[in-house]
């Protein structure tokens, strides 16, 4: 299994770069993930400043609005994607990792989608298992 | 936390931690990775006891390690056969003063070094490839008996025995806790790839009603890969297996259509192929061609062919040219009829139907594809192209005959009745 | 230089149901162009939050690990591309293009890697 393991950001670390020493320990963190044989990919973001949205508002053209997004609550910092056998050993592993936020820091654990997740639960399918299940609970 | 959450995560500490724990007791017990496995599982079920009460240590595996040694000491006064096999224990240990050393000290420094012997010895040629693919599972990938069987489709009973009786192999055959060097290693070597890409290839031919473990076994086997990759960074073929298992898998969700059938490489739809595998592979065999200066071995001769396909943006871009060549390559070292087979495919899409028969036609003769249906599928396809359509009808109906798949015969006798027309 | 595009959640996405065999077609078409180009380093969809979980570190405190769903919808992210680009305008432009048939509408943000 994948999974996406969110670094959050905030207002005083949005781009803000690490200390050299998180910096070190992040390092060290990462080595042992690539040790481990799990790791796929990790990567820091430049700050919100330098970044954009862009919006689909149900209007012809998207709108587009420059960052900083710092007002956000869910500002992103970094990222990595591990290779995991489950929920449970991905989150064993990020409990080890430094603190990301110096005194307080936050990351979010999703897993990706496999084909499998996309197949099954397209809207049809899902109003058909809804349709089912009325049957089902009607017939009760 | 509850008794069952306590539970759960000492199975994944368990996972995550039994390899360098396992592989350093066994340095300690002198090569004996039964023992050590033993004084491992007695640290386990002392973590099931232990962390329910106590919560879950902040470093785990230095608690596992630790709890492990004390056994070992206790094993040690009170079993003199143990003393030969723990010496190096008995040295750390003041005995009889009560006072263990600071464990975490001096923990890293060899741990690397002895997940390599391990898997070293794991791979042993003196065991038969079963054993050495249950025993790496077991050791390395930290599966649990019933895990591994529901991955080989065997009752848990028969990897229990397997496992059994490899470590009592080992141990009669004395094999030394150790990288071997020289001429040795390449061999050892060798039969360590082996078993890693045995595991990716019964993981990549599960289906899709197989148990959620037989697809984990890809997985599995990249994630030794590249643990290996990274323990012997300087090893060229070790890059090119990880290389070819990954861009192998690229392709996994492209590889069957929405009622189940297969889809053929050329035909898939390269928007499912796995970018970031692909990323990784293609990485790995650039790392793996760096350090050979070009020369392939088989692991990466078959990884490039699989990036030729990976960077083709569309089928018709693939670059038919290299991948000939690089067939003719894997030929050289691995001299085999298929291999001639799939170069006269190569070397039909980069040079003719014409010159591709001539490869084909040299190989068809070989008993080794006596039964093999690709052969007059392959010939019939080249025939058709080269409008000798009577001899390419005859080919397809032959090869349909010969598949035992359902579709692949239909498939094939579409193509023959499509010629005949 | 490299661009991570977060597509932003919305209750369809956080309610598990995937899009429309239509949106899916288009969207793959989508993907398969962006991919010709060479353009994708990577591009994955996430599960919804439901089933995610959040780690939440205090100074040297054991972490603590919080269960999802989390409320803000709006502000997760449903799937992410990271893209090869010239510059961020080049990828703005590039992903104002994407198939979006949803009325709602939706959000995306693209931010470069730190390099």
């Amino acid at each position: 299994m994948r999974f996406m393991v969110i670094v959050k950001a905030n207002e005083d670390t949005d781009g803000k770069g690490p200390s050299a020493e998180l910096l070190a320990e992040m390092g060290k963190f990462n080595e042992e993930m690539v040790k481990a044989g799990i790791l796929l990919a990790a990567e820091g973001l430049a700050p919100s400043s330098e970044g954009a949205r862009v919006v689909f508002d149900g209007k012809a053209t998207p709108q587009v609005v420059d960052g900083p997004f710092t007002e956000s609550k869910e500002l992103v910092g970094g990222f990595w994607i591990l290779q995991c056998r489950d929920r449970d050993e991905c989150i064993e592993w990020i409990k080890r990792m430094p603190n990301p936020g110096g005194e307080h820091g936050e990351v979010e654990i999703r897993r990706v989608a496999e084909a499998s997740d996309l197949e099954n639960m397209t809207p049809e399918v899902a109003e058909l298992e809804g349709r089912l299940r009325a049957q089902i609970a009607g017939e009760a | 936390m509850t008794v069952a959450d306590t539970r759960s995560t000492v199975e994944t500490v368990w996972r995550i931690e039994s390899p360098r724990l396992i592989a350093g007791l066994a340095r300690m017990a002198r090569g004996d990775v039964g023992l050590a496995e033993e004084l491992a599982q007695d640290a386990l079920v002392a973590a099931l006891e232990q962390w329910p009460e106590s919560g879950v240590p902040r470093n785990p595996g230095a608690w596992l390690m630790t709890i492990a040694k004390r056994r070992a000491v206790d094993q040690f006064r009170r079993n003199e056969r143990y003393t030969e096999k723990l010496e190096e224990v008995g040295r750390d240990q003041r005995l009889g003063d009560g006072v263990l050393p600071d464990f975490d000290a001096g923990l890293d420094d060899h741990i690397e070094d002895d997940v390599l012997r391990l898997l070293f010895v794991a791979c042993h040629p003196v065991l038969n490839t079963q054993a050495r693919v249950a025993l790496t599972l077991r050791m390395l990938g930290g599966l649990t008996t019933d895990e591994i069987a529901r991955a080989f489709l065997v009752r848990e009973s028969t990897i229990a025995q397997r496992i059994v009786r490899a470590k009592k192999a080992l141990a009669a055959a004395k094999v030394p806790f150790e990288v071997p060097e020289g001429d040795e290693r390449v061999a050892r070597l060798s039969s360590v790839l082996e078993v890693i890409y045995l595991v990716f290839n019964e993981g990549y031919s599960a289906t899709r009603g197989d148990d959620w473990m037989r697809p984990a076994l890809c997985e599995e086997a990249m994630r030794l890969g590249r643990v290996l990759a990274a323990l012997i960074p300087g090893e060229s073929e070790v890059h090119g297996l990880v290389a070819l298992m990954e861009l192998q898998s690229s392709r996994a969700k492209a590889r069957t259509g929405p009622n189940g059938e297969p889809v053929l490489l050329l035909d898939q739809d390269r928007s499912r192929w796995d970018r970031l595998l692909i990323q990784h592979g293609l990485a790995a065999l650039t790392l793996s061609e760096q350090i050979a200066e070009g020369a392939y071995g088989p692991y990466s001769a078959q990884a490039a062919i699989a990036a030729c396909h990976a960077r083709a943006r569309t089928a018709s871009e693939t670059d038919w040219v290299r991948i000939a060549a690089l067939y003719e390559g894997l030929g050289k070292l691995q001299p085999s009829p298929v291999i001639e087979l799939n170069r006269g495919v190569a070397v039909a899409m980069a040079y003719g139907p014409e010159a591709g028969l001539a490869v084909v036609d040299a190989v068809a003769g070989e008993p080794a594809l006596k039964d093999y249906h690709l052969l007059p599928s392959v010939r019939g396809d080249l025939l058709q192209k080269l409008g000798r359509l009577e001899e390419a009808e005859r080919e397809f109906r032959r090869a349909a005959e010969m598949t035992e798949n359902a579709r692949e015969r239909a498939f094939l006798l579409d193509r023959a009745t499509a010629v005949g027309s | 230089m490299r661009f991570l595009v977060m597509v932003k959640s919305n209750a369809e996405t956080e309610g598990g149901i995937g899009p429309t065999t239509e949106d899916l077609t288009a969207m793959s078409r989508f993907n398969e162009q962006l991919s010709a180009d060479g353009r994708i380093v990577f591009a994955e969809g996430l599960t919804p939050s439901r089933e995610g979980v959040r780690v939440v570190f205090d100074g040297d405190a054991e972490p603590k690990v919080i269960d999802g769903p989390f409320a803000e919808t709006k502000e997760l992210i449903a799937g992410v591309w990271l893209l090869n680009g010239e510059s961020l305008e080049d990828v703005v432009e590039l992903m104002k293009r994407t198939p979006c048939t949803d009325p709602q509408g939706g959000v995306m943000e693209i931010r470069p890697i730190s390099e």
